[in-house]
C-alpha cells in the first residue's frame, strides 16, 4: 500500500518475462545461439528471412518449455499453435515474429513467494509460450544510420506471463528472483540478466484498495531485478500523482531511463500495437505425446520450494536460512556436501557467514569458491574434535581463502593447533595473575569486570590458541580459590 | 484504408482509397459466406495432409556465412546490415 495525499493506493502489477531457452541452436533454424559472437556470424537463411525458407522446430526447445511449465505446476497443453505476430522493424527480417497467441504450449500455473514476514503468497501464472527473439539494432554507431545484427534473431524465448497478482515493487522483485531460481534449477534458462537471457516487461496500474483495476502502463525491456523494482516504484508514484490531481492514466508503453531513474512514454503510435495475429501457415500445430510429457514430469529435479522444506525438516534449519541456501542450486549442493555427516547448523553458519563474505569480496559465485565443500567440511571437523577453537578456525578459514590450502595442512604449517593441555593453560593463568597482581587484588576486592581482562591476557599469552572453554573453567577455579 | 496501408507499409494515394475500400468490402462479404456453414464442435482444419509437425534435433548446422547473408543488403558496414536510423 502506498500512502498518497488523499489516502492509500494499491499497486496492481503483472510481469511478462522473456527467458532465453538454453538450446545450442535456434527455435526454427540450425544457427548457433552463443552470446557475444561476431555480428551476423550466427544467422541462417531462415533467420534472415530469405525467400522460400521454411522453419523447422527444435525439439529440445519444446522440451525445455514443457519442463518450465511443469516446474511452474502448470497445465501442459498437448496441442498448441504457432502464430505470426506482424510488425515492421529492421531487426525483424520476415516482418513477423513467430509466437503463440491463443493456444500457448503451457497454460495456467503458479509460483509461490516467500514474504519477508515469513508468510507465503501464491502468484498465478497465466501462460508460457514459445517465440522467436528479434535481432539487435545499434543506434549509437552513426548519426543517421542504424546497424543491425541478426545473431539473436530466431533464438528461442519462453514468454512467461503472470497474473496481475503482484502488489508492490518488493513482490515483483521476489517473483523475478524466484522465477529465475526455478528456471536455473530446471536448467531451461541460464538466468543471466546481464547477457539478456532474462528480460522483463512490467504492467503497472494503481487503484484504491478494493476497487476494480485501473488503466495500466507497460514498462518494456527491463534487464535487472533492481531496475524492475525502481521502475515500478517510479511508475506507481507517477500514476498516483496524476490520479490525485483528478487526471486519467493514458494506456501506453513506457521505457525506463536507467540513468535518471524515471519512466517515459515511447513515441510509437497506437497502430504499432495492431499485430494482426494469424496461424503461421508454415507450421503445423505442435502436438505433444502425453507419455513424453509424463516422462519429463518424472525427471523433474527437486525444486527450490521442496528443497527448502526438506532442509528445514532434515537438517533442522530455520526457514530463513533454508531459503537463502536453496536460492541457487549450486549453493544448495555445496551445503549438502558440507552438512552430510556433520552439524548442519555449523555448515549453514560457515557458508552464509565467512564463505559468502569471501565470495562477495571477490564478486564470484559459489561454483568458483576458493574453498571446496570438502575443505570447509574438514575445517568444521577440526572444530568439532577440539583441534581448533572457533576463533582460530576463522584465521584458518582466511588462510584457506588466500592459499586454497587444506585446513589440516594450514594448522600444521602455522602451528595453530588449539592448546587443550590443562597444565599449559594453568601455567599461563598463573603467569598472567602474577604479572598483574594489582588487578588480581582489585578483582578480589569486588571488581568483577576484570574477569574479561584476565581472559584476554591469557589468550594473548597463548597466541590465541588456548581452548576458550578450558580457559574459562580453569580461570574460574583459580579465582575461586 | 489509411490504417491498413500504414500497417502494410504500402504508400496509397488518397484517390485509390475509395475504390479499394469497395473491393475489400466485396472480398469480406464473399468470405463471410463461410459463416453460413455451422462449424460448431468441429476442430479447425490446419492442413490438407494428415501430417505432424516435423522436428529437428538441437544441433548447430547453419550459420557462419556472413558474406552470403549480407550479399543482397543495400548497405553494410563491419559485418552489420545498415539501415536508415530507427529510434523509438
Amino acid at each position: 500500500m502506498i500512502e498518497g495525499a488523499t489516502g492509500p493506493w494499491e499497486a496492481v502489477i503483472g510481469l511478462e518475462v522473456h527467458a532465453q531457452v538454453v538450446s545450442k541452436a535456434k527455435l526454427f533454424s540450425g544457427a548457433a545461439t552463443d552470446f557475444g559472437a561476431e555480428p551476423n556470424s550466427q544467422v541462417s537463411l531462415v533467420d534472415a528471412a530469405f525467400p522460400g525458407m521454411l522453419p523447422v522446430i527444435n525439439r529440445f526447445c519444446v522440451e525445455l518449455a514443457v519442463k518450465t511449465g511443469l516446474g511452474l505446476e502448470a497445465e501442459i497443453r498437448l496441442e498448441s499453435v504457432f502464430d505470426r505476430k506482424n510488425y515492421f522493424y529492421p531487426d525483424l527480417p520476415p516482418g513477423y515474429q513467430i509466437s503463440q497467441y491463443q493456444q500457448p504450449v503451457v497454460g495456467r500455473g503458479k509460483l509461490t513467494l516467500d514474504m519477508s514476514d515469513g508468510t507465503v503468497r501464491e502468484i498465478g501464472i497465466t501462460r508460457v509460450h514459445l517465440e522467436q527473439d528479434a535481432g539487435k539494432s545499434l543506434h549509437d554507431q552513426h548519426p543517421s544510420l542504424s546497424y543491425v545484427d541478426l545473431n539473436r534473431a530466431g533464438i528461442a524465448l519462453m514468454e512467461i506471463v503472470s497474473e496481475p497478482d503482484l502488489r508492490s515493487a518488493e513482490e515483483a522483485g521476489l517473483y523475478l528472483r524466484k522465477l529465475r531460481s526455478i528456471l536455473r534449477y530446471l536448467g531451461t534458462c541460464d538466468g543471466n540478466m546481464e547477457e539478456g537471457s532474462l528480460r522483463c516487461d512490467c504492467n503497472v496500474s494503481m487503484r484504491r484498495p478494493g476497487e476494480p483495476y485501473g488503466t495500466r502502463c507497460e514498462i518494456k525491456n527491463l534487464n535487472s531485478v533492481r531496475y524492475v523494482m525502481q521502475a515500478i516504484e517510479y511508475e506507481g508514484r507517477r500514476q498516483i500523482e496524476i490520479l490525485e490531481k483528478g487526471g486519467a492514466i493514458e494506456q501506453q508503453t513506457r521505457l525506463f531511463d536507467v540513468a535518471r531513474g524515471i519512466t517515459r512514454s515511447m513515441r510509437s503510435k497506437e497502430e504499432a500495437h495492431d499485430y494482426r495475429y494469424f496461424p503461421d501457415p508454415d507450421l503445423l500445430p505442435l502436438v505433444l505425446d502425453p507419455g513424453w510429457v509424463a516422462r519429463l514430469r518424472a525427471e523433474l529435479p527437486e525444486l527450490p520450494d521442496a528443497k527448502k522444506a526438506r532442509f528445514v525438516s532434515q537438517y533442522g534449519l530455520s526457514p530463513d536460512d533454508a531459503g537463502v541456501l536453496v536460492a541457487e542450486k549450486e549453493t544448495a549442493l555445496f551445503f549438502e556436501r558440507v552438512a552430510t555427516g556433520r552439524d548442519p547448523k555449523a555448515a549453514a553458519h560457515w557458508i552464509m557467514g565467512d564463505l559468502f563474505g569471501a565470495l562477495n569480496r571477490f564478486g564470484i559465485g559459489i561454483e568458483a569458491s576458493p574453498v571446496s565443500a570438502e575443505q570447509l567440511g574438514a575445517l568444521i571437523d577440526l572444530i568439532a574434535d577440539g583441534t581448533l577453537s572457533s576463533r582460530l578456525a576463522k584465521d584458518v578459514f582466511a588462510e584457506m581463502v588466500a592459499t586454497r590450502a587444506h585446513p589440516a595442512s594450514i594448522v600444521e604449517a602455522k602451528g595453530l593447533r588449539q592448546v587443550t593441555d590443562q597444565g599449559e593453560i594453568a601455567a599461563a593463568i598463573d603467569a598472567v595473575l602474577a604479572a598483574n597482581s594489582d588487578k588480581f587484588a582489585e578483582y578480589r576486592a569486588g571488581r568483577d569486570k576484570l574477569y574479561g581482562f584476565f581472559v584476554g591476557q591469557i589468550m594473548r599469552a597463548t597466541a590465541g590458541k588456548a581452548n576458550p572453554a578450558l580457559v574459562n573453567r580453569l580461570l574460574k577455579e583459580k579465582l575461586a580459590q | 484504408m489509411a490504417r491498413i496501408a500504414t500497417l502494410a507499409r504500402i504508400k496509397l494515394p488518397e484517390a485509390e482509397w475509395e475504390p479499394l475500400a469497395n473491393e475489400l468490402a466485396r472480398i469480406l462479404t464473399w468470405m463471410e459466406q463461410l459463416n453460413e456453414v455451422d462449424t460448431s464442435g468441429i476442430a479447425p482444419m490446419t492442413s490438407v495432409a494428415a501430417a505432424r509437425l516435423p522436428m529437428r534435433e538441437d544441433r548447430v548446422t547453419e550459420g557462419g556465412g556472413r558474406e552470403e547473408i549480407l550479399a543482397n543488403a543495400p548497405r553494410t558496414a563491419r559485418g552489420f546490415f545498415v539501415v536508415p536510423k530507427v529510434v523509438e
